[in-house]
């Protein structure tokens, strides 16, 4: 199968091996790397003790690969190019270049979609724990509910996390802050026949105060909060009751709708 | 609960072996026949009395021949296979289209009836061995580390939403991973279900990951000894707060929160350091010594809703602190 890629690479100026690689099952979170960036010899500095047959890699990866070896060889080479290609992408992904292809696949929800119910299935965008390769797996990052998620299929939870690194994804907020998307208060009150149970709603009642002072710190320095009922004079405290007294009303109808039912 | 593995496959058993009902618990005879717990559904489901015969495997008869139907109820149990299908070819003699209409009655009968059920003691406690087995999935949240969830419903009427999964960890709702799962109504769970889940089972280690065996898995005794607003405080979102909050950062640097792509939903994956914050009861009384309620005040202390729990979660062996009775009568509440 090499052979072909090898033979024909030379002939076309397509990106024959890159091509393979990003379009090959598992790969789906990768962006073609520019050919101008792999040639410059800069972006790759240090790579070359990061990766066996560096060289060879390097050259499998910008299809001029022309080496005749055995089949254990051109394994080894070929896990090489993956490697390497997968650190000179968490660098590239951070160049204009890199968050614009990376954003147009975070648009089409490429990396998938938060599970969190009331994030409602916000696009994710791939993220490493770690920048040091062979440590931690690729997770997912929703912007929305600003937390780490695990990629519900297996072949991509195989993934190194470093392949994408630890600053990518909030680089590309940083960017492109428009991006952010409002941010929501809604979240799950766990309930018993409509009655909140008291442990986890003391927590929220302390989470909730919690950010109530960070939206107030921010109000102090003038600096948009993102949450959408934050008008800056709304007294917040006041907003959050009525909030949960509307979602107690709407609770109460739906329990006594029940009630009635059990009774009658 | 479990049919006897000589009868062929009851309707109950084959709704919830077909794929995506793999959260359901399987209702017993006992309950369903028991009128009380199908009260108000009537109302709820079209042909209810053909759907109620479908889902018991009950042959629909005319209404004299009663005594004879219960019989032959008795009959199918031992006869087995040419009882369901002289059945079935009875069935198929009503129009083709009515047969839909029942089988989709029956379902929404059964889901309606399941999320009653799964509330009685006999339903959560099957529920609880659904949990240990890990049949309910694991939560997507990294730092909750594949901590078991609970399915739920986001509302109690059917047709609203889909089925949700809870997760005791991190105390947050999540779409099921598997597109199959979005076919199944919430509501044939309920609201209430995952809550009294965490009530009913307080020992649980809410951390074991799906993956292992739970048998066993309890809280320590240890742990036990520290008691907060009802709950082991080792089982209040062991998944929140500390070092399993995400801070975002840049080549090492945190991002600040003033910055406009900034955190801004840390609150929402926090938990104090010091759980005791969160006894807001000792506090009201600590900060308000000579509150006029102090009598209510006091009597909420630490001490005593421990010696109140305790004694009565030795009781039942289903290590129940609600007294939920067999058939599900709910009636106190």
């Amino acid at each position: 199968m090499m052979d072909e890629f090898a033979s024909e690479s030379d002939s076309d100026y397509t990106s024959y091996w890159r091509d393979w690689f990003i379009s090959s099952r598992g790969n789906e979170y990768f962006c073609e790397i520019d050919e101008d960036y792999l040639t410059d010899r800069f972006n790759l500095t240090g790579l070359n003790t990061e990766v066996q047959y560096y060289q060879y890699a390097l050259d499998l990866i910008t299809d001029v690969f022309d080496l005749d070896c055995d089949d254990d060889m051109r394994e080894t080479i070929e896990k090489s190019a993956r490697h390497l290609y997968g650190l000179i992408h968490a660098r590239y992904i951070v160049t204009t270049r890199g968050l614009s292809k990376m954003l147009d696949k975070y648009k089409k929800a490429d990396f998938g979609k938060c599970p969190r119910v009331f994030c409602h299935s916000h696009p994710l965008l791939p993220m490493g724990q770690t920048d040091v390769p062979n440590q931690k797996p690729v997770k997912l990052y929703c912007v929305r509910c600003e937390d780490v998620y695990n990629p519900k299929s297996s072949r991509h939870a195989a993934i190194d996390g470093a392949y994408f690194g630890t600053s990518f994804h909030n680089i590309m907020f940083q960017v492109y802050p428009a991006l952010v998307p409002p941010k929501s208060s809604e979240r799950y009150i766990p309930r018993v026949y409509g009655f909140r149970v008291h442990a986890p709603a003391a927590l929220i009642r302390w989470q909730n105060m919690q950010r109530t002072e960070m939206l107030r710190r921010l109000r102090k320095l003038e600096v948009e909060s993102g949450f959408k009922n934050d008008n800056g004079e709304v007294d917040l405290d006041e907003e959050d009751d009525e909030d949960e007294d509307d979602l107690d009303a709407e609770n109460d109808v739906l329990i006594e709708g029940t009630g009635m039912n059990v009774v009658g | 609960m479990s049919t006897s593995s000589g009868t062929p496959e009851s309707w109950i058993s084959s709704f919830c072996s077909l794929l995506g009902h793999e959260y359901f618990a399987e209702v017993s005879e006992e309950f369903i026949e028991d009128d009380f717990n199908l009260t108000g559904l009537q109302s709820q489901v079209a042909m209810y009395k053909e759907a109620l015969e479908m889902i018991l495997d009950v042959e629909p008869e005319d209404d004299e021949d009663e005594e004879e139907e219960e019989d032959e109820e008795e009959d199918e149990s031992i006869e087995g296979a040419d009882r369901m299908r002289q059945s079935e070819r009875r069935n198929h003699s009503r129009v083709a289209s009515d047969l839909s209409v029942i089988e989709s009655s029956a379902e929404m009968l059964y889901g309606l009836i399941h999320q009653r059920f799964i509330c009685s003691r006999a339903g959560i406690q099957q529920m609880s061995e659904k949990y240990e087995l890990g049949h309910f999935g694991v939560c997507p949240r990294s730092y909750c580390e594949q901590a078991r969830t609970l399915p739920v419903g986001l509302s109690d009427i059917p047709g609203e939403d889909t089925v949700k999964l809870f997760c005791p960890s991190c105390l947050d709702v999540y779409v099921p991973p598997n597109s199959r799962f979005q076919t199944v109504d919430g509501a044939f769970f309920g609201r209430t279900f995952g809550a009294l889940f965490l009530l009913t089972f307080p020992e649980y280690d809410l951390t074991k990951r799906g993956a292992d065996v739970l048998a066993g898995a309890r809280v320590t005794e240890d742990e036990k000894e520290q008691m907060l607003n009802g709950m082991y405080v080792c089982n209040i979102a062991p998944g929140l707060g500390g070092t399993k909050i995400y801070h975002p950062r840049i080549y090492g640097f945190r991002v600040s929160e003033v910055a406009r792509s900034g955190p801004r939903m840390k609150w929402l994956r926090g938990k104090p350091d010091d759980m005791s914050e969160l006894d807001e009861a000792r506090r009201f009384a600590e900060d308000n010594p000579d509150s006029e309620d102090e009598d209510e005040a006091s009597m909420n202390l630490n001490g005593r809703p421990m010696h109140r729990l305790r004694p009565r979660r030795r009781q039942g062996q289903g290590g129940s602190p609600m007294a939920v009775e067999m058939n599900g009568a709910e009636s106190g509440l």
